[in-house]
């Protein structure tokens, strides 16, 4: 909706705009209102080529969401068909519980991981910023060679197999990424791993703006451990989980690169999530309609996601 | 108070014991790649090679054609700092305007940047390649500049708005009765100032160009000028468990980008932590 308005508004206070300020050079102070600084159209390159790379393409594309076109040639409008196909397919629909699954489950899980260490590292301890500097290496490492890493520490001949038969649990070893109950598990474990870092530093820098002296007050009065983590801690950095909440189930809803470097999908679809999905139905399978329809409906689970987080941190009254 | 006291002692051996098993990977990755192939399913997956040889990594260097892991090291570089400028450049400027100015569209343009934040980008892939096409920007790095610099203005201009909206306008104020134009504000005043904002955007947009696997891949389709990760994609599809050279090219990947975390670790983690409020 704002995106449609703009150009019209800007449009409109152009001229205005022009006849107010002869000369743009000169050292003219504005008569009345707030002081002004820098010209509105030095704003212009920047949103012309987000408007053209964001919003046009993503327009286009959501235009042929409606549609049979196949990527080439003719296409046919065709309504809402692409979301009814959706809906009443059993892959797209476990695409869907499997996207869910990995976005809220590596939050869950690497805000927990990422909180646990965040509060080890607090305070006091010697090493802090080495250990700081070590658990946040995986994030700076491309989501590729991540995937490959794991891939070899998942395969049948890796390191994970050879430690379990190592400590004598050698018939629980298995080809963990070709096994359809366990490889989602696989993804998760990789999800964390690379997102844990991020969401330690986050904690981290909410953590050192508790003031000393209301925990050592607590302490004092007799709070315990999880009293104080409960009524201290966690109200004063409840922004900071806000934003790395936020940013992770974002994050992990669009996942993609270390799932096609991972497990391709596969195996029988058990690892398929809406943004693997909508690649493969677009750019392989030639069907750009129903590619296009998926990646609207991943879109709308996106806004809608982020849009909840804002509203649920801003009616907080810590804030 | 809070002192160290033998508890704290054993929450951080504790934490360099969980530190280790995070970071085994690391391990397997480096032991893997120094086994010659002679070793490499004769010997335990966990055990570190017995005769450790470079091989594996002269074999990487010295790959020619799609895979030429020293031309995607180039390109990558080339591609990254044109991304890192025209973000800079942009973004700043967007930033300063859309946060300086009282107009109402300026609200409007802020959430149009926000909002293209979250945008999945799948669904303009298509759109947006065949408009590539047709400009001749495929196949190209001036091409992929641009289309960085596309995709990830928005996240610059936010990073840029939230730190001009934390900065007073004291300065500019002082620079215009003194007498200096608008442009000679933002170049001499502002644009010194805002070192740490430009700091934290060109770490994310290090990362996430040099990082980038899928847009360098359709956009640079078929073209000798291929970036690092695609390089090392198209050298590990000619492989099948060679590991041990999988391993070779993928520490060849990592290494600038771990030895540049690990030059500047305070500024990234910085930059991550406090980029991101507000």
């Amino acid at each position: 909706m704002t995106a449609t308005m703009q150009p019209k508004s800007e449009a409109a206070e152009a001229p205005r705009r022009g006849k107010r300020t002869p000369g743009a050079g000169e050292n003219t102070r504005p008569r009345r209102g707030p002081m002004q600084f820098g010209h509105w159209w030095w704003a212009l390159p920047g949103i012309a080529l987000v408007f053209a790379i964001h919003y046009v393409a993503t327009g286009i594309g959501g235009f042929f969401a409606f549609t049979n076109w196949t990527g080439i040639g003719s296409f046919k409008i065709t309504g809402w068909t692409n979301f009814e196909a959706i809906f009443k397919d059993p892959t797209k629909l476990g695409a869907l519980s499997n996207t869910l699954f990995l976005a809220f489950g590596s939050v869950l899980l690497g805000n927990i991981a990422g909180l646990v260490i965040a509060l080890g590292l607090n305070r006091v301890v010697k090493t802090r910023y080495i250990l700081r500097t070590l658990f946040f290496m995986p994030v700076v490492l491309s989501p590729l060679a991540t995937a490959y890493i794991w891939k070899y520490i998942f395969d049948f001949d890796g390191p994970l197999n050879a430690f379990l038969t190592a400590i004598g649990a050698g018939d629980q070893a298995k080809p963990w990424l070709a096994d359809p109950q366990w490889a989602i598990w696989t993804v998760l474990v990789v999800l964390v791993w690379s997102s844990t870092g991020f969401a330690m530093v986050i904690f981290m820098a909410g953590l050192a703006g508790v003031p000393v002296e209301v925990e050592e007050a607590a302490a004092i009065d007799g709070a315990n451990l999880w009293q104080r983590f409960r009524n201290v801690t966690l109200p004063a950095i409840r922004p900071a989980v806000a934003i790395a909440t936020t940013l992770g189930i974002v994050q992990g809803l669009r996942v993609f690169d270390p799932i096609m470097a991972l497990t391709g999908g596969g195996p029988a679809g058990a690892t398929e999530t809406l943004a693997t999905l909508v690649y493969k139905q677009a750019f392989a399978l030639g069907n750009f309609g129903g590619g296009a329809a998926l990646a609207l409906v991943l879109a709308a689970i996106i806004l809608i996601f982020a849009v909840l987080q804002q509203r649920l941190t801003r009616s907080n009254p810590e804030d | 108070m809070f002192r160290y006291t033998k508890l704290t002692l054993l929450r951080e051996v504790g934490l360099w014991a969980l530190a280790l098993v995070f970071l085994a990977p690391f391990y397997f990755l480096v032991t893997t790649a120094l086994k010659p192939d002679s070793e490499l399913f004769t010997t335990s997956a966990l055990a570190p090679p017995t005769n450790p040889d470079f091989s594996n990594f002269i074999d990487v260097l010295t790959a020619t054609g799609n895979s030429n892991v020293v031309m995607g090291l180039v390109n990558s570089a080339i591609i990254t700092a044109g991304s890192i400028v025209g973000l800079i450049a942009l973004g700043s400027i967007t930033g300063y305007v859309i946060t300086r100015s009282t107009r109402r569209w300026s609200k409007g343009a802020y959430y149009l940047f926000l909002i293209a934040i979250i945008l999945p980008g799948q669904l303009g892939a298509v759109p947006l390649y065949m408009g590539a096409r047709a400009l001749g920007l495929t196949g190209s790095a001036w091409g992929l500049i641009i289309l960085y610099t596309g995709m990830l203005l928005p996240l610059s201009i936010f990073l840029y708005a939230n730190f001009f909206r934390g900065l007073g306008t004291d300065y500019e104020e002082a620079a215009t009765i003194d007498g200096a134009s608008k442009s000679q504000i933002f170049s001499k005043v502002v644009f010194p100032m805002m070192a740490p904002a430009t700091g934290t955007v060109t770490i994310f947009a290090g990362l996430i160009v040099w990082n980038d696997f899928f847009t360098s891949l359709i956009f640079l389709g078929g073209s000798a000028n291929q970036t690092l990760p695609v390089a090392m994609y198209y050298y590990i599809g000619s492989l099948v468990s060679q590991w041990n050279s999988i391993f070779a090219i993928v520490i060849v990947s990592m290494i600038p980008i771990l030895a540049l975390f690990l030059f500047a670790q305070k500024r990234f983690i910085q930059g991550f932590s406090g980029g991101l409020k507000g």
